[in-house]
């Protein structure tokens, strides 16, 4: 598998992964189901508010499936950011991960390699992680 | 009783693919043994040492279980209720 995500989309992780910092930053990318293709962003909000730790809120959470269902969508990509970590999944990013189909986004805002930012793709399916390629469309 | 439960991608392997089925009970509780006599092993990925799973929601119509009772809920005949995994990570 490769995600293909446009430079738009991936600048705006980018930007929300620095404006958050030094908590971690999350969101979804949408797009019609079956399609693949990331078309609609939506940011959200990390309830935990924390360096360390991300969930959506879980009134967010329905409110985001409700939409999707409504408008045949469904989620292509789940992102958030490691502050001070590589873009890689943590522990417990595999542990709680529950989409099988989604592309999992790590983007790492770690000041070693700023002002570039780490940006790389994974699928993550029974606490098995495989990294994929990430082609950016400009 | 019946009640309208969907079920999220990632549980879809338990219902057979169907992304809502029915169950029957008058408590959250109830429930889910009824889905977990129906499709085997659906309880264990929902509940751990008799309480719902932290990062597994479960909502009543619109409202989330645990401003309900939990496990406790009441549920009646027409509810929709919707599991959804937490999006969460570290």
């Amino acid at each position: 598998m490769v995600l293909e995500i446009s430079r738009a989309f991936a600048d705006a992780m980018l930007e929300q992964s620095r404006a958050e910092y030094p908590d971690e930053c999350c969101g979804v990318f949408l797009g019609p189901i079956g399609s693949g293709k990331p078309v609609r962003h939506k940011p959200m909000v990390n309830a935990a508010h924390s360096p360390t730790f991300y969930e959506f809120d879980p009134k967010d959470l329905l409110a985001l499936y409700r939409e999707a269902d409504d408008n045949d969508e469904e989620i292509v990509v789940i992102y958030h950011s490691h502050t001070e970590t590589d873009a890689y999944p943590s522990r417990t990013d595999i542990a709680y991960a529950g989409e099988p189909g989604a592309h999992y986004v790590l983007v790492s805002t770690r000041k070693e390699i700023a002002p570039t930012t780490e940006l790389r793709s994974y699928r993550i399916i029974d606490g098995e992680v495989t990294e994929e390629p990430v082609i950016i469309l400009d | 009783m019946s009640i309208e439960v969907r079920i999220p991608t990632i549980l879809r392997p338990y219902t057979k693919d169907q992304k809502t089925v029915e169950a029957e009970g008058a408590t959250l509780s109830a429930v889910i043994s009824n889905l977990d006599s129906q499709y085997a092993g659906i309880g264990e990925r929902l509940l751990e040492d008799g309480a719902l799973r932290r990062f597994i929601n479960v909502y009543i119509n619109d409202e989330d279980v645990r401003f309900l009772g939990s496990l406790e809920a009441q549920v009646k005949d027409g509810d929709s209720i919707t599991i959804l995994p937490a999006v969460a990570g570290g």
